[in-house]
């Protein structure tokens, strides 16, 4: 028994819309001018099943690049897949499998699904508008047929008029409903007196807030991320930074952000600290509590401490500063076969495994006789495999050890094509020792220093730990990389995410009924009928007829109130 | 951090989960037994009351399903007294003691909230399914549903510990955040709601077929034995279905915010379409799309019931499948790779 919703506007295809008579808005009408195939496929287009269609076209659409690997993700992934399928990955590349969510068919769908939201939601909050502004409807002359009724007959008290009692029992229950909630208007007339009540006008507002704030979180994303850059750096400890474009090793920045506008601040990365589990225990060697100690200072302010964690980034001048990786930075010097410093740095060396293994390279650009390369590997606390080869048994230093391999000849970066700091392009240049040099490759621990083959000079592996330290606790400085970011959508789409959040309770929860309440005069008697009526899901609309009848009972004329027991609960098909 | 006994109270634990998986079995077969014998306590007027008013109604889908009390079929506020069911739901809830006991240990054993890792998942996960289904059952009947949710305890949890069991180690940087206590915790929860729901919608198909077989069938076909006779309505199977899948979207949606927070902080970047992001969004908008089918004309019903399906089999898939298999920056499954 469902009636037309009016006061809400659904779509025409709504289940709770009446039927179209024609059995169906998808017979194609023979013979529609422009405007008529226009407004039909408008109406196509925000209609209730398009909207599920584009839903789920956009789970499915979704789920490609959950399983290939993504350029925005995992670039790297992206590399493998062309090597390791060198006959799909052009094809899947064509299709923009690896670029699923900035694709042209990802897009089309996301964007149709909101031209059809906000042609859906639009006319709805015109709508809404107009009924929150409106009085509920007259009251149904059969309230009987409603599924959620109940009827009571009171004795009218000698000497009372029934008409009087009615009116009153209808004017204590309009109030009874006002005080629940309900809007209420009188409708009396044709011989009996009743009031009709609608509440729940919140559902239809949570979902016009909930769809409206969808578009608010695609706008955010959209538009926000324009203004939002991320950039790269690596810090060895007791180095700065300072937040202009040139210190960055790697700068991405949104369609809107221009590079020389960048909030001056400096930071400096005075520690690094890092815990390991003991050997032995569970999880033994597992590393954690990782923790930079930094320094920053804004122009013209006084410096100021701060620590950066995993999931703690760093607030700097409205900046967010993330702890991305870290690892041990080697401090190296290199002389010339004249005792001439040619080479002094911390080279941050990138670990391979979880016991921190690392692999880096020194470039000797200038001072010796031909440029000079060098590929270092660094274990923290060194073991011989079975094997022979070394291997780093525990992240910490316990015995630490760095090997070289040599080789001199051009390095390939005076025609000013960009090398990667990390690696070396051997191609040019001739092993001189590790390898199958016939030179072993150089050995060396914190605070050693070796001759470099071929006469060609020295290398120190410094100790960077301060005088009078034990072990080799400290011997090795530590780097962190750093990402630094300025995000103006996050605030923006996390609001509108939480509107959407209150939207979608109030319209999944609160529960839109109407309510009426008539009372007929009939001799000494009084007819009281109350009735309910669901707009959309509403579990508990019984209940709240029989509540409604419960507690209406007290106002009526106490010591003759009788309650019709026949509640029917099943619908009455008459 | 782990203490001292944490690997004594790991065993004692691990012990408890078997217990309980015993148990669940138990229940299970009760559960089963239940289900065979209910229609030989069914009345077989009752059924043919049914036949006869459905045909009235004119070929089903024109009840009001908003109006309280289905026009057929019993309801979920009845509680006849099927006795296999009520042991099964004694040795469910007994199994769930253990199952809790099991859980809390192993949260002490590991000094953090017990859902860090696929072990951790199932164990808390299952528990939690169990849980929402013995606290409905205080408001519905739906222990039709038992068979499901104890079977679902078995393989799922019996499996977990099988394959995924690690001992307890200490919580790698990225995971020590309240955001692991409150997305995780919240995103299973909403995975308990998802899947009552699905065990709804599942008996509404077998019931709608039932119920379509029935309009227009002599009524010796109608007394056909069958379980479904004992259960509500398709319609009433739908609309509760319905109750608990919103329920869990709104966890599903707080889940998704949360977990966009915690990326921002833990990765510098709230949204980046990683698997497990990628999986979440998916069910999300399934589950949205859900919503909307049982809106619209000519969705409602049995396809609307397939959506739930289809998207709790999607949670299912995230948490087995692309929790093992998929690579991502989520890989706390705590299985070595
Ligand atoms: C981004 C895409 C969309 C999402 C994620 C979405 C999600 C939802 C959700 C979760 C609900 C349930 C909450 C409620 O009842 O208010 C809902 C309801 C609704 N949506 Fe959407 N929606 C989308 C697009 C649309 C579009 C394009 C339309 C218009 C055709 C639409 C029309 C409706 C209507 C009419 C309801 C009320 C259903 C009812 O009466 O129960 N939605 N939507």
């Amino acid at each position: 028994m469902t009636e037309p919703t009016d006061g809400v506007l659904r779509p025409s295809d709504h289940a709770d819309s009446a039927a179209p008579s024609d059995g169906g808005d998808d017979i194609t009408q023979p013979r529609l001018g422009p405007v008529g195939w226009m407004r039909w496929g408008w109406r196509q287009l925000t209609s209730m099943r398009t909207a599920l269609v584009l839903l789920l076209l956009l789970a499915i659409a979704a789920v490609p690049g959950s399983i290939v690997p993504q350029r925005s993700a995992d670039p790297n992934g992206v590399t493998q897949y062309f090597t390791d399928n060198p006959d799909l990955a052009p094809v899947l590349d064509k299709l923009s499998m690896f670029d699923v969510y900035t694709s042209p068919w990802f897009s089309a769908i996301y964007i149709l699904l909101f031209i059809s939201l906000i042609g859906c939601v639009l006319p709805r909050t015109k709508h809404h508008w107009k009924a929150l502004r409106s009085q509920p409807p007259r009251t149904p002359a059969r309230l009987g047929r409603l599924d959620d009724h109940r009827d009571v007959t009171v004795t009218v008290p000698e000497g009372q008029d029934a008409a009087a009692v009615a009116a009153a029992a209808v004017e204590s229950a309009a109030a009874q409903l006002k005080k629940s909630g309900y809007r209420v208007a009188r409708y009396d007339g044709r011989g009996s007196f009743s009031v009709s009540a609608e509440r729940g006008y919140l559902r239809e507002t949570g979902n016009l807030v909930f769809h409206a704030a969808l578009v608010g979180v695609l706008i955010a994303v959209g538009v926000g991320g324009g203004f939002t850059y991320t950039g790269q750096r690596v810090l060895v400890e007791g180095q700065a930074f300072a937040n202009s474009l040139l210190d960055y090793s790697s700068f991405n920045p949104g369609r809107f952000v221009s590079g020389d506008t960048l909030t001056p601040y400096s930071m400096t990365l005075d520690k690094f600290d890092v815990n390991y589990v003991a050997p032995g225990q569970p999880g033994g060697g597992q590393a954690g509590d990782f923790v930079a100690h930094m320094t920053t200072q804004a122009p013209g302010g006084s410096p100021q401490d701060g620590d950066i964690r995993v999931n703690h980034p760093l607030d700097v001048q409205g900046d967010r500063v993330y702890l991305l990786g870290n690892g041990y930075a080697p401090t190296v010097t290199i002389r010339n076969a004249q005792g001439e410093e040619v080479f002094h740095d911390s080279v941050a060396f990138l670990p391979q495994d979880a016991n921190m293994t690392s692999l880096g390279v020194i470039k000797v650009a200038d001072g010796m006789p031909e440029q000079l390369g060098l590929i270092g590997f660094f274990y923290p606390t060194m073991n011989v495999l079975d094997s022979g080869a070394l291997t780093s048994t525990y992240g910490a230093l316990e015995y630490p050890v760095l090997t070289l391999r040599v080789y001199a000849g051009d390095l390939g970066i005076d025609d000013g094509t960009p090398r990667s700091v990390y690696t070396l392009d051997p191609s040019n240049m001739q092993q001189l020792a590790g390898g199958d040099s016939g030179t072993p490759a150089l050995r060396l621990m914190p605070g050693e220093t070796q001759d470099l083959p071929n006469g060609l000079g020295t290398i120190t592996f410094d100790n960077a730990a301060p005088a009078g330290a034990s072990g080799y606790d400290g011997s090795v400085k530590r780097f962190v990389s750093l990402s630094i970011h300025r995000d103006l959508a996050g605030p923006w789409v996390l609001a509108f995410a939480l509107l959407a959040l209150f939207g979608l309770l109030a319209a999944l929860f609160v529960p839109r009924r109407r309510m009426w309440v008539k009372a007929t005069p009939r001799g000494g008697t009084v007819h009281l009928e109350y009735a309910g009526l669901a707009r959309g899901e509403d579990p508990t609309l019984a209940a709240a007829v029989d509540q409604m009848v419960e507690k209406h009972r007290g106002s009526l004329p106490a010591e003759s109130a009788s309650t019709d027991p026949s509640r029917p609960d099943t619908g009455k098909v008459d | 951090m782990p203490g001292p006994n944490s690997i004594f109270l790991d065993e004692i634990s691990l012990l408890l989960v078997w217990t309980a998986v015993g148990v669940y079995v138990l229940a299970f077969i009760a559960y089963a037994i239940d289900l065979a014998r209910r229609s030989d306590l069914a009345l077989k007027a009752k059924d043919q009351v049914v036949a006869r008013e459905l045909v009235t109604a004119g070929g089903g889908g024109v009840l009001d399903t908003s109006a309280g009390a289905p026009a057929s079929g019993p309801s979920f506020t009845d509680k006849p007294r099927y006795l296999w069911a009520r042991m099964g739901t004694a040795l469910t809830a007994l199994a769930f003691l253990f199952h809790l006991a099991a859980t809390v240990l192993r949260g002490l054993a590991a000094g953090r909230v017990p859902w860090s890792n696929m072990y951790e998942f199932a164990l808390t996960g299952l528990l939690l399914i169990v849980m929402v289904y013995l606290i409905s059952l205080t408001r519905y009947d739906l222990r039709f549903l038992g068979s499901f949710i104890s079977g679902l305890a078995i393989v799922l949890l019996g499996g977990a510990t099988l394959a995924y069991h690690v001992d307890v180690t200490p919580l790698a940087d990225p995971l020590k955040s309240v955001w692991l206590v409150i997305h995780v915790f919240v995103a299973i929860l909403a995975t308990s709601l998802f899947a009552l729901a699905f065990g709804l919608s599942v008996v509404q198909l077998l019931q709608t077929r039932r119920e379509r077989k029935l309009i227009g069938a002599p009524v010796e076909a109608a007394g056909r034995r069958s379980f479904l006779r004992t259960l509500p309505s398709a319609d009433a199977l739908e609309s509760l279905a319905y109750r608990f899948a919103i329920i869990g979207f709104i966890f599903w949606t707080f889940t998704l915010i949360a977990g966009a927070i915690w990326a921002n902080d833990a990765w510098g970047r709230f949204w980046g379409f990683d698997t497990k992001e990628v999986w979440t969004f998916v069910i999300w908008v399934l589950y949205a799309g859900y919503i909307h089918a049982r809106a619209t004309r000519g969705w409602r019903g049995t396809r609307s019931a397939w959506l739930s399906i289809i998207g709790f089999s999607a949670v299912l898939f995230n948490f087995t499948i692309v929790n093992v298999f998929f690579k991502g920056l989520h890989a706390y499954s705590g299985l070595t790779q």
